[in-house]
């Protein structure tokens, strides 16, 4: 039985506990042991994405400190996920048990995929989705093959939503496309960032969306605003949610 | 604030993003325009088997090239010489512009017809050479459009992508008599050529950009799609082409992997409709290349920031670039935008170009596409650090930081920040809430504010199980 680090988002811990949940009882479902390390608290991206490494470093250090005994580490987000494996290197090189857990922490839907070998989720999920691809967990996780390279094409998070019974996952204009979210992005440059939220909203409804899912529930509550805002008939979940109520789990 | 001194003024990026995006209809057909020229390259792209391993080959020829940079330098400028070219080297623009000059006025020069050439821009020769007396005129199309309104261009290879047909129907009519209200392309190309044939007769000496520049045999390489590269170096007897170090590539057959990556990646060709070679000057003609440094040599010391002298100026970063796509040109502010200006400008002055690496939301599309693997979002992310530990990152967002840092630090005040977000929030007056200082609730909700927090819910789910 795989033991796993549960690893949760600051803003999901505080504000979208339901994914937490969701990520939880999937886990527990497939047969993995879950621990969720209450002292963590964030893995410093903003930070770091601002530059700020000063102030990012100890975060990394917490981190490490929490989470470098578990067999696996495991976040319902592809950014965090990317923090840890991509960027925690300049902080943390060298320092015991490091290397052992850039190559343990994993994003949920690559985990489920790659180190749990699930061949499908068993359960029915009968609406129309739209996959928003997260640009961290796409282009730095490489959670899929990504329209930019000439690769065979494979997609870890479609793969699993394909498998649910009577889901029915549209068809986008630009299948890739960045939602604009982008961290402090969102603030620092809101008038276009809104603009790319927009942009996409109009892609999933254009297709026929009625859920907008991804791996990453930062771009998801970008959009969400803008979709609660504008009053659209679009509902957000995070992938987690989606197969945890498809299981039967929610 | 006159737009061909934009480099000597801070660019703040976000806030003339913010006017490119206020005209909806303008920025969304800006960026349509430009995500078929993604979707033109990513056809052409596919078409290639390999792609990704050319893209390996380009890196490493450039990587390598780049290693030695000197030696190749030396042996290139021993070639064309051989051939007869007359090889000048420029330590930064000013001295370039100054043996741009100097070949003219000592032939007598007054009229000068030019190609695309962005090392000319970042040098602003024309403003240069036209205070001299020299009248330039710049030949690629979208260059005369952009020269005709002087206007810098706002795209690399695109210069014109941010005017519209009747706009530019207006401009010829004005400028070069085209009838009243014409908008019709090939009316207006036709009326163009004209024009410029004219130029290319009465030219004194034709000035191109190089895109790539063959050591081995001394010989430099033009791409254009309109020839007019070549009018302008088969009418006068001068020719002058202007290269920056970084055009240098070893080999003969090396150039095969870039031309067979430059125009699928710029615009979706499979080749540029003219690819021109030179070795040396034409008969009874004169062949000079001026190799210029202006800075890079300093950006090829710095490990972090070298691989960005691979760029093969083919726009590919610009086109797929959702902020690019949503800003425009001009909103950088520098001669070279979107996410491989964003990285080169900031090497040339920081404090004038800071808000750039910030004009990303970091998604790497730029990364993907680059014919090159220029790892571009990686660089910029690099920059971010460089701007913070320079001091250069506006002193609020700085100390937002560092609250932030704190909080997150010590598990019980993040707990209490959380919980007090959560329980004040919502019984907060909505005016209030959704104030001013709020950017993030200009045009969207703010997320839900639960009662409990995931640690909470964790406790209630082990209680139960």
């Amino acid at each position: 039985m795989p033991t796993v680090g549960l690893f949760i988002p600051c803003y999901v811990e505080q504000l979208y506990p339901q994914v937490g949940l969701a990520t939880l009882r999937l886990l527990e479902r497939h047969g993995c042991r879950v621990e969720y390390p209450e002292q963590q608290t964030c893995c410093g991206q903003p930070m770091t994405n601002s530059g700020c490494n000063d102030e990012a470093k100890p975060l990394a250090d917490k981190f490490l400190r929490l989470f470098a005994g578990y067999e696996y580490v495991v976040a319902p987000s592809g950014s965090c996920v990317s923090q840890v494996r991509n960027h925690y290197q300049q902080f943390l090189d060298g320092r015991p048990g490091f290397e052992h857990l850039r190559r343990a922490t994993y994003e949920l839907c690559e985990f489920l995929v790659d180190v749990l070998k699930l061949p499908r989720i068993e359960g029915s999920f009968p609406r129309k989705v739209g996959l928003h691809q997260s640009c961290h967990a796409l282009r730095e996780l490489r959670l899929g093959s990504g329209s930019e390279r000439k690769v065979a094409p494979f997609n870890k998070v479609q793969l699993l939503l394909s498998e649910l019974q009577g889901i029915q996952l549209v068809e986008l204009a630009r299948q890739d496309e960045c939602c604009g979210f982008g961290g402090t992005f969102a603030v620092n440059e809101e008038a276009v960032s809104c603009m790319m939220g927009k942009d996409r909203i109009a892609d999933h409804e254009r297709a026929g969306a009625e859920v907008v899912t991804g791996v990453d529930m930062s771009c998801l509550m970008h959009l969400d605003g803008l979709i609660r805002r504008e009053r659209r008939p679009l509902r957000v979940m995070h992938v987690a949610e989606v197969l945890a109520e498809a299981e039967g789990l929610s | 604030m006159n737009p061909t001194d934009r480099a000597e003024h801070a660019v703040d990026h976000a806030a003339a993003a913010a006017r490119f995006v206020a005209d909806d209809a303008r920025a969304h057909w800006h960026d349509q325009a430009l995500w078929w020229v993604r979707k033109k390259r990513d056809v052409a792209s596919s078409a290639v088997p390999d792609w990704e391993l050319l893209r390996d080959a380009a890196a490493g020829i450039k990587a390598h090239t780049l290693s030695r940079l000197a030696a190749y330098l030396e042996q290139f400028e021993q070639q064309a010489t051989s051939r007869g070219a007359q090889v000048h080297f420029a330590r930064d623009a000013a001295e370039h512009n100054a043996i741009v000059h100097r070949i003219l006025s000592e032939r007598g020069i007054t009229k000068l017809v030019k190609s695309k050439s962005m090392l000319t821009e970042e040098c602003h020769l024309n403003p240069y050479l036209e205070a001299r007396g020299v009248t330039v005129t710049d030949t690629d199309l979208g260059e005369r459009i952009v020269q005709l309104r002087h206007e810098p261009p706002s795209h690399i290879v695109l210069p014109a992508i941010h005017l519209k047909k009747e706009e530019i129907g207006e401009l010829f009519h004005a400028e070069l008599g085209t009838e009243k209200g014409a908008s019709d392309p090939k009316y207006l190309t036709e009326a163009a050529r004209g024009h410029l044939r004219q130029r290319f007769l009465e030219a004194g000496a034709g000035l191109t950009g190089v895109n790539f520049a063959v050591a081995e045999t001394g010989g430099v390489v033009v791409c254009t799609n309109e020839g007019n590269a070549d009018m302008g170096t088969t009418l006068p007897p001068v020719h002058i082409a202007c290269m920056g170090v970084e055009k240098l590539i070893p080999r003969w057959q090396d150039l095969a992997v870039f031309t067979r990556l430059l125009a699928r990646s710029a615009t979706g060709q499979p080749v540029t409709t003219y690819t021109t070679h030179f070795h040396g000057p034409r008969p009874g003609g004169e062949l000079h290349i001026v190799v210029v440094d202006n800075g890079r040599s300093r950006q090829l010391a710095d490990p972090t920031f070298r691989r960005s002298l691979s760029c093969i100026r083919c726009g590919a970063c610009m086109n797929t670039c959702p902020v690019f796509r949503r800003s425009g040109g001009y909103s950088y502010g520098w001669i070279v935008p979107g996410p491989i200006g964003s990285i080169l400008a900031p090497g040339r002055d920081a404090a004038a170009h800071r808000s750039l690496p910030f004009a990303s939301s970091l998604c790497g599309s730029c990364t993907d596409v680059c014919p090159v693997r220029i790892d571009l979002h990686h660089e910029i992310l690099a920059w971010r650090q460089e701007i913070v530990r320079r001091g250069l990152l506006p002193w609020p967002k700085r100390a937002a930081m560092k609250v932030l840092a704190v909080v997150l630090r010590f598990t019980w005040l993040y707990r209490l920040a959380g919980w007090l977000a959560r329980r004040v929030v919502p019984l907060l007056p909505r005016g209030l809430v959704y104030g001013r200082f709020n950017g993030w609730g200009k045009q969207r909700e703010l997320p839900p504010m639960p009662r409990e927090s995931f640690r909470d819910a964790y406790r209630r789910h082990r209680a139960r199980t």
